[in-house]
């Protein structure tokens, strides 16, 4: 278990059911608990309705039941709630200093007293590209960056409004092996200096092993599994030759092939 | 001296345009040559440009006449046909009402719109600007409101996640978005302008001190000055290239972060 974190939120989903037009069931009463500055990993097949319990927690659709409850209440409006796409989604006519900025210029209401202004929004910005590793991409644009430096620059616009919950939806499936390792072990070298909650959809099993705390299996739109991951912190890429991983690898993968 | 590549498609672009004309012009000379036509009936390009030459004065001033009246229907349909748009792009219902009125408006002969106007507004320079508005109008609305409500689902939900209201979303992303098709849509309106400038005048200039383009051309028709018609005909077409070529200038320079999606 996780220490709980001064400035993350903990996410009650209770019950959680989604019918889609034609009488699709997309969740069937899934309840689950993630505590503050926990990193939940959700895996399971496709259409199993990972990607819908994401965007019911990040308030992006209703639930036809129940409830998701954060613990302080998230306001997306302050920026305390962030959402990492597949793809990095970075507007093209926009630098990435002034892609990563774009979530404070958008935010309906300040976390400050006074609104932040263009400088300081900038200033902000250029500490999250620092942050990712970009310092010297900040005034490219898009199409001059390769594919792991967008999606760099996608999680540094996520994290630049110190959100208390990241959400992330396969954020590293369109990228090579390499880069794929590399942007993990940067979104655990993130959470450990802000604590934030994170819940992230993926299909790699292995990524899930080595960055969450817990892991839940969904299949058919339910719950079917949820598993405490038993590897010690701090993590890192050499943990996964070790046997604790390898066991616990074959465990959630047994598992997923079995539902 | 190092061209960048702007320059360098221009140039490219310039060359293939100007072989095209020249192949174009030797295959007319031939063809008035081989089969004796008449003047009047055809004239060859050196009678065309000898008369190009007689009329020089005439032309310009039509030439800039026109090219007036187009550049300011078009500017006028440029905002008018965006601001339509961005009320589509923010109301389902009033799209659904008004949109069609707007097809209406360009299934509507303009040779029919013309004598209205001139009955509302006159044989003035402001009906041909509104005959051209009318003419250039639904392909700046019909892409402008494409450009705006064509959004990828990630990047609006980015913006609902920051509950970013309808004007940020607006300002920050759809307008920026829709830029690439208010450009395409420019570019044909850009040679319809001209089109819609000479219709407009054919009604207009008729008994009036108005000179643009379409007077000329009707009074030459009418002296049966086949050449000079032929020279008013150039005329126009290099008018509509050249707002052509300012619309594409634009987009490749000052709008080229935009476009470039």
């Amino acid at each position: 278990m996780t220490a709980p974190s001064q400035h993350a939120s903990s996410i009650h989903c209770e019950s959680l059911t989604v019918r889609y037009p034609g009488d699709f069931l997309a969740l069937t009463d899934v309840s689950l608990e993630i505590p503050s500055g926990e990193i939940l990993s959700l895996v399971g097949p496709s259409g199993c309705g990972k990607t819908t319990l994401l965007r019911l927690i990040a308030g992006l659709e209703s639930p036809t039941a129940g409830s998701v409850v954060a613990q302080p209440a998230i306001r997306g409006e302050l920026g305390e709630i962030a959402f990492v796409f597949q793809q990095p989604t970075l507007l093209s006519w926009r630098s990435a200093l002034q892609n990563v900025a774009l979530p404070l210029e958008l935010l309906a209401k300040q976390p400050m007293a006074r609104p932040l202004g263009r400088r300081e929004r900038l200033q902000a910005a250029e500490r999250a590209l620092v942050s990712v590793g970009l310092k010297d991409a900040m005034h490219k644009y898009p199409r001059q960056l390769s594919g792991g430096m967008k999606m760099r620059v996608s999680i540094a616009r996520a994290l630049v409004t110190n959100p208390r919950v990241l959400l992330l939806d396969e954020p590293f499936a369109a990228l090579d092996e390499m880069l794929r390792d590399q942007l993990g072990e940067m979104l655990l070298e993130l959470w450990r200096e802000q604590r934030f909650t994170a819940v992230m959809v993926t299909h790699n099993i292995s990524e899930s092993v080595l960055l969450s705390h817990r892991i839940a299996i969904l299949d058919g739109g339910q719950l079917k599994e949820t598993f405490e991951n038993p590897l010690s912190w701090p993590r890192g890429e050499m943990m996964r030759a070790t046997t604790e991983f390898g066991e616990f690898y074959r465990h959630v993968s047994s598992t997923l092939r079995k539902v | 001296m190092r061209l960048n590549s702007v320059t360098k498609e221009m140039l490219l672009s310039a060359t293939l345009v100007i072989s095209v004309a020249v192949v174009g012009l030797l295959v007319w000379e031939f063809i008035v040559w081989h089969f004796e036509l008449p003047k009047a009936l055809l004239p060859t390009p050196r009678q065309c440009l000898s008369a190009a030459i007689d009329q020089r004065t005439a032309l310009l001033e039509g030439l800039v006449s026109t090219g007036l009246a187009a550049v300011s229907g078009l500017v006028c349909a440029v905002t008018l046909g965006s601001i339509l748009a961005m009320i589509f792009s923010q109301s389902r219902k009033l799209r659904l009402a008004l949109f069609p009125y707007v097809i209406l408006l360009q299934t509507v002969p303009v040779v029919a719109i013309a004598p209205l106007l001139i009955i509302w507004s006159g044989y003035t320079f402001r009906t041909v600007v509104m005959v051209t508005v009318i003419v250039c109008l639904f392909p700046i609305v019909n892409g402008v409101t494409t450009g705006l409500l064509a959004l990828d689902r990630d990047t609006s939900d980015l913006f609902r996640v920051y509950v970013a209201g309808r004007w940020k979303t607006l300002r920050s992303l759809q307008i920026p978005s829709a830029v690439g098709h208010l450009i395409l849509g420019t570019k044909t309106s850009a040679a319809l302008a001209v089109i819609g400038a000479i219709v407009a005048e054919f009604f207009v200039g008729n008994g009036t001190s108005y000179d643009g383009l379409g007077t000329l051309m009707t009074g030459w028709q009418a002296l049966a000055k086949t050449d000079a018609l032929i020279a008013a005909l150039f005329a126009s077409a290099v008018l509509g290239l050249a707002l052509f070529g300012s619309v594409q200038l634009l987009a490749k320079t000052i709008l080229r972060r935009w476009v470039n999606t």
